[in-house]
Parts: C-alpha cells; structure tokens; sequence
C-alpha cells in the first residue's frame, strides 16, 4: 500500500524476520517454542510432518535468528529468540505512526479547508466548520 | 457504531488489510486531498525529515500516478501505479507498486469515502498478490496470534 517504507527498504534482517513469518507451521513451532524449549522430536509429534520437514522450517528460524539450538549433543533443544521480533514489532510500530502522523496532517489539512477556503481549492458550497 | 478517529485494521480475508479511519470532512473535499497533488504534498508525506519531492497524478481511469519522497542522506523512496476506476467523490481504486518492491508484487488499493453525519469514513481495502506478501507486510500481527504477549502488537491490530 501507499503508506509505508518511509525508513527506507527494511534491512536484510527484517526481511529475514518477515520471510520466516509468513509460514503457518512455523508460526506454530514458534507458538510452541514460546512456551518452552523443545526438542526437533518434540516438535514434530503435533505436526503431520516428518523430522526432517521440521528441520528445514527450523533452518529458517534459526537463519533469520529466531531460534537457537542447544549444546546437548543428544536432544539439541531449540529455543525461541524474541531479540528479532521486538525489532519486527518496532518496525510495524513505526511504520502505524508514520500512517497516524499523515492522517493527523490530513485532519489539519481538513480543518483548514474548512473554515479557510483558498483559491486554487475546488470550490464548494459555503458550511459550517465542524469542531 | 461508526470508527471514530482512530485507524482500524482488519484482514478480511487471507490476502487483503483494510484500514478505516474517520475525517471530520465531507467526502468531497476528502477526495480533493486524497486526489489533488497540491493537497497531497501537505500530508501524504513520511515522517520528519522526509519530503514529497514528486507528485503526479492523472486522475482518470488508466491514468497514472507517480510519488517520490526524499530524506538527505538516504535513498529516495518512490512509488507509481495505474488509477483503475475513479467515482468521485466515493471511490478511487488503483494498482501500485514501490520502487522497491516491499510489497511482493503489485498491489490493488480501493478507498471508500462514505458521508458519516458531517464527516466522512474512509475504509481503504489493500488487496495483496498472494497470502505471503498479506503476511509479509502483517508479519509481526502474527506474532500477535500466536500470543507472543507483545502488548503493542495487540495494540498495533485493535486498536
């Protein structure tokens, strides 16, 4: 749409933050994940899904920093990382405000308008400013 | 009930935004300042700092528009498409696409301006190419449903 991007396109890692996202299955491990670490078995048991398919969506997690494995060598538990989704969320927040700001600008815009007609500004017939 | 000042969004559907917001105008002149280049560089622009340094707009169906903002020390962003239909002062629908392509693909924009009492309700539906670039551009609403407890993020969605 035509109100975003205004900081510029986001950096490499946003857009890795975004990409691992816009996953329904990953969404889920994240889901999981977030309440607790689970092992690639564990995960993969709610799943219609084989380990091996897990794990590729656990690549893509773990590229764009949202997961983390353990050292076990055995279970290598995985972990959620919120260090990217904090930046993703300030990202959408930034991103609210600046369509916030213009429409605020547009509100006083509107105000002006109304009760100053200017030339140059399609004419109307004379109203009352609404407040 | 009516929205009142505060933008919305909703995901009607799985590959789609819709933002409504309230102006306390009538739909005439909110049409003027969503359709006139000199009213557009007024507010359409980005946060401080940033200009609309271009802004081109042939308002007719198959016209085209074209907006370019700038900031000092970072690259230009820019913006164009196509107008699809245009109902003054009720309903513009056009197809646009950044420069930078962040959206994943062309996007289909409609603007509704309804009259509401003295003021006008503007619901502007973002119909997206496919559901990944929707969530693309909605990532961290996921986050929200999958109940991360990120307060701002349920702000963000409801508010």
């Amino acid at each position: 749409m035509q109100l975003s991007g205004y900081e510029g396109a986001p950096s490499t890692r946003l857009d890795a933050t975004f990409a691992a996202l816009a996953d329904p299955t990953r969404r889920a491990l994240l889901a999981r994940l977030i309440e607790g670490e689970a092992s690639v078995t564990e995960l993969a048991a709610p799943f219609e899904m084989s380990q091996p398919a897990i794990s590729k969506h656990l690549k893509v997690l773990e590229r764009a920093g949202l997961v983390t494995r353990g050292r076990d060598a055995q279970r290598r538990p995985v972990r959620v990382e919120t260090k990217p989704l904090s930046e993703a969320a300030g990202w959408l927040d930034t991103y609210r405000r600046t369509l916030e700001r213009r429409f605020e600008r547009l509100d006083a815009l509107l105000d002006e308008l109304q009760t100053r007609p200017k030339r140059g500004v399609r004419r109307r017939p004379r109203r009352t400013p609404s407040a | 009930m009516r929205p009142d000042a505060t933008m919305t969004v909703d995901q009607p559907t799985e590959t789609s935004l819709v933002f409504t917001r309230r102006f306390k105008a009538p739909p005439p002149l909110v049409f003027e300042a969503f359709t006139t280049p000199a009213l557009l560089r007024r507010w359409m622009i980005g946060p401080d700092g940033w200009a609309m340094t271009v802004c081109e707009v042939d308002l007719r169906a198959g016209g085209r528009f074209r907006y370019v903002w700038a900031k000092p020390g970072v690259p230009d962003m820019g913006m164009g498409g196509t107008f699809v239909e245009v109902d003054r002062p009720r309903r513009i629908v056009h197809r646009e696409l950044f420069d930078a392509d962040w959206t994943g693909g062309e996007t289909t924009v409609t603007t509704a301006l309804t009259a509401d009492g003295d003021g006008t309700v503007m619901t502007l539906t973002v119909q997206y190419g496919s559901r990944e670039a929707r969530d693309g551009a909605l990532a961290t609403g996921m986050t929200s449903g999958m109940e991360l407890g990120y307060a701002r993020l349920d702000e963000v969605l409801a508010a």
